[in-house]
């Protein structure tokens, strides 16, 4: 079955182009056909996991893409081993589920059929990423999701706000996909080629310089700090929800925003070689996981909500990574997909009873919307990490990596902000359960249920959510699928009783905080307003935003632009107007030597013999 | 007889033709004048032929040649210069100048 896995991508890339094609003609706007493709890639992917639980080795093939030269290729290939194995269900499991929801969810959308074929080539991105085998081919999926993410922010162009949220977030992402570049380069030049084995290779066998190294997993991480929404270029996340909801499901959730972990992880052997860039991670990932979840806090936006939820538990991960613990950080992705990606779903089908993002408008909706309330509350109390769901295990492995690593300062910092941000994770989840759920409807209208259409998925998920985490338990746990020879073994991941019971009570205490202050309904300004100083900086979100549009915008738009405008408009241009205008005023004047008047043109013929033959005898002649 | 004389006579009648193609109207004129040029070649060919006694002939050959080649060109010419009379009434060679700017 592993020799199939390049179906998983293929499938949904051909989907894209009949979607694009024929897809108007097609029943139902060609959704079905999208959908059908990942349901084939979803199968193969089960199987490929089941194949790697069940003791598979690793696959590898690959061939030459672009020969250069002598001894220079552009290789095309796949590496099928546990983590992608992971990532392919995770990915092909979300992807299905979104477009199944999407059919009901998006119906009567003026461009439908252009919205599945955007997803269909989003996914197919994603995995061409998962399984690459080399930096180049892995960039070009990277670059595939970072143009459909644009699209699909973009969605519904016509408010500007959504159009600007798009180039926010291509820009954004864009910054860090330039040192991500860089990386891939430091590191083919000091390997000979772009294979991530070969790569890996030069790393352990000491043939790269430590210094090289050090470079080169740090620019790749720059690449990651901007798909993974980490800080300080997490800014573009929270409005890429100007998007769709199915969108902010499968990219800004569940498996674009994955890339960059996953770029950590399957090049882990390279940072692992470089001590200070995994301290380099560990901090990034400890500031981002708290600023996040302090914004989570103060969002009124429910999409906006989850959206610095996502970022923060990104952090989480990447923290996980950071301090050593690879099963444990790809372990928190894959619980995270499920229960990230129902919560969205969920949120959407809420958004879509109460025409709102306001969460001001919602308030007592698990009467009218009791399915909804169910699945929500599973993916809800898992994202607060709330045995035996699947964010607790994960999560409390992260803690658990922290914990046995403080022998290193950076792995304290990790552990304290991993509580610190348990508890506030709860305590924003309580927060939006109450006001989403709890106490009264504040809105106008009358919210029901959803069809059934977009309860199916939101189902399927919830049973996801709630039993992802027990791939994390026993002897043969995801921890050993997606072992690599290369990276030292982990073996199964050690339960702390001691910090279960901790980690557990921080986030009860989290809910039980956010119970008392929200059990009403009331909107949080009551309490976060009376500290003016914490409430403003929280409201400009620290202000970063501010600091890039007046700081790097500002300078690029206002001096830097037009200064490379002048340079285009009068210099490249004036060169090449220049060149067709020059030649036109030597025409008008030369035209006139052409009179008509043969005489003349036999009298130049003569002149020119008698001078070829003075030049002839006077030069040649001697 | 020197070799000059021929020689001389040859580069008289050539410069003779020349004034007549660039400096006279009349197209059959100028057709007579590139006549001359013709037959200045002729006798050069002819002079050089028999001063260096060629066993093959090949300049008195390359002659008739020449003055085939001369019947046919002013068989052409004639017969444009009586079709431009024709059209235009006119065969001032400088009057037909419409190919130009």
């Amino acid at each position: 079955m592993k020799e199939l896995a390049w179906l998983v991508p293929a499938l949904p890339l051909v989907a894209w182009a009949v979607i694009l094609l024929v897809g108007k003609r097609l029943p139902d706007g060609g959704a079905p056909v999208g959908i059908l493709a990942v349901a084939v890639g979803w199968v193969i992917s089960l199987t490929i996991l089941f194949g790697v639980i069940g003791g598979a080795d690793a696959y590898h093939t690959g061939t030459s893409w672009a020969p250069i030269g002598q001894d220079f290729e552009i290789p095309l290939g796949m590496t099928v081993d546990g983590l992608a194995a992971v990532l392919l269900v995770v990915v092909t499991t979300v992807s299905l589920f979104v477009q199944i929801y999407s059919v009901s969810y998006m119906r009567g959308d003026e461009r439908y059929t252009l919205f599945f074929a955007k997803l269909s080539l989003f996914t197919a991105g994603m995995l061409i990423v998962v399984l690459a085998d080399n930096l180049l081919l892995l960039l070009v999926g990277w670059e595939i999701m970072g143009v459909c993410s644009y699209f699909l922010i973009g969605h519904w162009w016509e408010d500007p706000a959504n159009a600007r949220a798009a180039v926010k977030a291509f820009l954004t992402t864009r910054v860090g996909d330039l040192g991500f570049m860089a990386g891939i380069f430091v590191l083919f030049w000091a390997a000979g080629g772009f294979e991530i084995e070969r790569i890996v290779d030069g790393v352990e066998s000491g043939r790269i310089s430590s210094a090289t190294v050090t470079l080169g997993a740090a620019l790749l991480f720059c690449g990651a700090i901007g798909k993974s929404g980490q800080f300080p270029l997490h800014t573009w996340l929270p409005d890429a929800m100007a998007g769709p909801t199915p969108v902010s499901a499968l990219i800004h959730a569940a498996t674009m925003v994955a890339a960059g972990v996953f770029l950590v992880a399957r090049m882990y052997p390279v940072f692992e070689a470089s001590g200070a860039v995994l301290n380099e991670i560990a901090i990034i990932a400890s500031i981002t996981m708290l600023i996040a979840a302090l914004l989570a806090l103060v969002q009124d936006d429910i999409k906006r909500v989850l959206a610095y939820s996502t970022v923060s538990q990104l952090a989480y991960m990447m923290a996980g990574l950071g301090v050593g613990g690879y099963s444990a950080g790809v372990f928190h992705l894959f619980t995270h997909a499920f229960f990230k990606a129902l919560l969205f779903l969920a949120a959407g089908a809420v958004i879509h009873a109460v025409h709102s993002n306001d969460m001001s408008e919602m308030g007592g909706l698990a009467r009218a919307m009791p399915v909804t309330f169910g699945t929500f509350l599973v993916g809800a109390l898992a994202l607060a990490g709330i045995a035996p769901l699947s964010g607790f295990w994960s999560k409390d492995e992260i803690l658990t990596d922290a914990w046995l690593a403080t022998s290193r300062g950076v792995a304290q910092v990790v552990f304290v902000a991993g509580m610190v941000t348990a508890f506030l994770t709860a305590l924003y989840v309580a927060r939006m359960l109450w006001l989403t759920f709890g106490a009264a409807y504040r809105g106008q209208g009358h919210p029901h249920e959803a069809e059934a259409g977009i309860l199916f998925p939101l189902v399927v998920l919830a049973v996801g959510a709630a039993l992802a985490g027990f791939v994390g338990l026993g002897d043969n746990s995801i921890s050993t699928w997606i072992q690599t020879p290369l990276l030292p073994s982990e073996g199964p991941a050690t339960l702390n009783l001691g910090l279960i019971v901790a980690a557990t009570a921080v986030a009860l205490l989290g809910l039980l905080l956010g119970t008392a202050l929200y059990r009403r309904g009331l909107p949080e300004r009551e309490y976060l307003e009376r500290l003016p100083l914490v409430w403003t900086t929280l409201q400009h979100k620290y202000y970063l935003d501010d600091l890039y549009e007046r700081g790097l915008v500002r300078a690029v738009a206002g001096a830097l632009a037009p200064a490379t405008y002048w340079f285009d408009q009068r210099l490249v241009d004036g060169a090449v107007n220049g060149a067709g205008l020059g030649t036109r005023r030597l025409a008008r004047g030369l035209r006139y030597v052409q009179s008509g008047q043969a005489q003349w043109y036999a009298a130049a013929l003569f002149l020119g013999v008698v001078g070829i033959a003075v030049v002839v005898t006077q030069l040649v002649g001697r | 007889m020197p070799l000059l004389y021929p020689l001389v006579f040859a580069a008289f009648l050539f410069s003779i033709g020349v004034y007549g193609v660039l400096a006279r109207r009349n197209a059959v004129m100028v057709l007579m004048s590139i006549e001359l040029m013709l037959n200045a070649v002729n006798v050069n060919l002819v002079a050089f032929n028999a001063y260096l006694r060629d066993q093959l002939v090949s300049g008195q050959v390359f002659a008739l040649f020449v003055i085939a080649v001369a019947a046919a060109e002013v068989g052409i010419g004639l017969a444009i210069v009586l079709l431009i009379f024709r059209n235009r009434e006119t065969v001032n060679i400088d009057e037909v100048d419409l190919l130009r700017w």
